[in-house]
C-alpha cells in the first residue's frame, strides 16, 4: 500500500506522495530491477557530490499543469541540501504525456533552462515516443549527472569542527549557568555570585574552545541574568533556542534545497 | 530601588519577545521584501529577453510590425517604471506596476503565437533557445507571485489581528497590496506559454 502525504490546500488535487527512495513510481512502469539501478546511480552520486538527484513517475497531474504540481512537490521534498540548494526532480506524468526537470536553485547554472529543455527534447523524447521510458529516464540522468558534477558544491557530509561542537554545547552551557548562578546567589548574595558566576561561564566559554572574545561576552551575559535571576523568573523562557541537528547517515529524504521554479518542461 | 527596575526590565523584555508580536512584523516585513525582489528579480529577467527575442523574430517576420512594437512598447514602459521598495507600501504605485507586466504578459504572448506561422522562425534555434529560457522565466514568474502572495498573506493576517494590531498601528506596519484575483486571472491564461512542442 502507498502512504501519501496529506495534502490540506485543496482535496481534488493529486497528493504528493512521501519521499522514501530516490526513485519513486507510482505508475509501474519501471520493472523493480530498473528502479533499483537507477536509485543505485542516484544514491552513490549523492553520497560522492552530496547533490540530490529524485525520479517521480505520476499517472497524471491534472487539475493542475505540470509546472504546479512538480513545485509543489519540491516544496514538499526538499531536495538537495539547504545552503547549496542542489536538488534535481525528474517529474513524468506518464498519462499526460508530459515531463519536466525541476532544477533547484543552486544548480540553475549548471543546469540552465534551455540545457533542461534540450535534455527533454533530445534524450528523453525520442525513447519516450518509443516506449522506452527506462531508457529515456536513465540517459537524462547520466546527463544531469554530468552537468551536475562539473559544478563547485561543497563536500558532502561535513565533518563536525570545533566551532560546531561549541554551538551544541551553547545550551548547555547556559542552562548549567543559571543553574550556578542560582546556587552562587543563595551563598554569595546578588553581585558576588553574579560575578563568580559570569567569571566561571566565562572561563568555561573559552576552556570550551568558544574565542576569548565569546567568552568574555557570556561572562557578562551570566552576571547580568544571574543578578537578574533575583527581580524575575520569568525570563528562562528567552533563550535556549536550541540548534536543528544536522542529518545522520543513511538517506532521510530531502535536506532542506529550495527551488524557485527553474527547468523545463517538454511532452511526448 | 535598583530591583524595581531590574523588575521593570524583565517584564519588558518578556513582553518584547512574546506579547505585542513586534518582532512577528520584523520578521515578516523582511520575508515580504525578500519575496517582493524575488518577483521583480524574474520580471526584470524577463525584460531582459525581450529586445533578443524581438531582434530574432524580425529576421523571419519583419512586417508582423504591429505586435513587435506593441512588445517593444511594453517593455519601455515596464523599465519606466521606478521600483522601489515603497511600491510594495502604494497600492497605487502597486496596481500600475502590475498593469504594466500584465500588458508585457499580453504582448509576449500574442508575439509568441505569431512565431507559429513561420515554420522557418520555429526551426531558428535560436529562437528555440529563447523560447525555452522564456518559458521557464515565465513559470519562475508564476512561482515568485505565489510565494509573494502567501508571505503577504501572513504579513496582513497579522498586521490586521488583535492585539498586534495596535503594535502595527504604533509603528507604522500597513496592510501591504498583492496581487489582485482579477489579475491573477488574467495571467493565468495568456501565460500559459505553449510554443507547440507538439509534432
Amino acid at each position: 500500500m502507498l502512504l501519501f502525504a496529506s495534502c490540506n490546500l485543496r482535496a481534488e488535487l493529486v497528493s504528493i506522495p512521501v519521499l522514501k527512495t530516490h526513485v519513486t513510481d507510482l505508475t509501474q512502469t519501471l520493472t523493480a530491477e530498473q528502479q533499483s539501478l537507477l536509485e543505485a546511480k542516484l544514491a552513490s552520486f549523492e553520497q560522492q557530490k552530496g547533490s540530490q538527484i529524485a525520479v517521480l513517475i505520476v499517472p497524471t497531474t491534472q487539475p493542475e499543469v505540470i509546472e504546479q504540481y512538480s513545485i509543489r512537490v519540491t516544496d514538499v521534498w526538499k531536495l538537495g541540501r539547504e545552503k547549496p540548494d542542489d536538488g534535481l526532480l525528474l517529474l513524468v506524468a506518464k498519462d499526460d504525456r508530459k515531463m519536466r526537470i525541476e532544477v533547484g536553485r543552486g544548480l540553475e547554472g549548471a543546469i540552465p533552462d534551455l540545457i533542461a529543455k534540450r535534455i527533454i527534447n533530445e534524450i528523453m523524447q525520442p525513447h519516450f515516443k518509443q516506449g522506452d521510458f527506462y531508457g529515456g529516464i536513465d540517459n537524462a540522468i547520466d546527463r544531469l549527472i554530468g552537468l551536475v558534477s562539473g559544478e563547485q558544491l561543497p563536500a558532502p557530509d561535513l565533518p563536525d569542527t570545533g566551532t560546531k561542537s561549541f554551538e551544541n554545547l551553547l545550551p548547555l552551557l547556559l542552562f548549567g549557568g543559571l543553574v550556578l548562578g542560582g546556587i552562587l546567589r543563595t551563598i554569595f548574595g546578588n553581585f558576588m555570585g553574579g560575578a563568580l558566576n559570569g567569571g566561571a561561564i566565562g572561563v568555561l566559554a573559552w576552556l570550551l574552545g568558544g574565542g576569548v572574545l565569546a567568552a568574555i561576552l557570556f561572562g557578562i551575559v551570566a552576571f547580568f541574568l544571574t543578578l537578574m535571576g533575583s527581580a524575575s523568573s520569568g525570563y528562562g523562557g528567552g533563550y535556549g533556542g536550541g540548534h536543528s541537528g544536522g542529518r545522520s547517515g543513511g538517506w532521510s529524504g530531502g535536506g532542506g534545497g529550495s527551488f524557485g521554479g527553474g527547468g523545463a518542461s517538454g511532452d511526448w | 530601588m535598583q530591583k524595581i527596575f531590574l523588575k521593570l526590565l524583565a517584564v519588558l523584555l518578556v513582553l518584547n519577545l512574546t506579547g505585542c508580536g513586534y518582532n512577528t512584523f520584523q520578521s515578516l516585513d523582511e520575508e515580504a521584501k525578500a519575496s517582493w525582489s524575488e518577483v521583480l528579480n524574474q520580471y526584470q529577467r524577463r525584460a531582459d529577453l525581450v529586445p533578443n527575442l524581438v531582434n530574432v523574430v524580425k529576421g523571419y517576420a519583419a512586417h508582423e510590425q504591429e505586435v513587435l512594437t506593441e512588445v517593444s512598447n511594453a517593455r519601455s514602459k515596464v523599465g519606466s517604471i521606478q521600483v522601489t521598495p515603497e511600491l510594495l507600501n502604494d497600492p497605487e504605485a502597486f496596481a500600475k506596476f502590475q498593469a504594466a507586466q500584465g500588458q508585457m504578459t499580453s504582448a509576449l504572448s500574442r508575439l509568441m503565437a505569431i512565431a507559429e506561422n513561420y515554420p522557418n522562425l520555429k526551426a531558428d534555434q535560436g529562437f528555440r533557445d529563447l523560447q525555452a529560457q522564456l518559458e521557464g522565466t515565465e513559470n519562475r514568474i508564476t512561482v515568485a507571485r505565489n510565494r509573494y502572495i502567501e508571505t503577504i498573506k501572513n504579513y496582513n493576517v497579522a498586521v490586521r489581528s488583535f492585539p498586534q494590531n495596535l503594535t502595527a498601528m504604533m509603528f507604522g506596519y500597513k496592510a501591504k497590496p498583492s496581487f489582485t484575483v482579477e489579475n491573477e486571472k488574467e495571467i493565468s491564461v495568456a501565460p500559459t506559454v505553449d510554443f507547440g512542442d507538439k509534432k
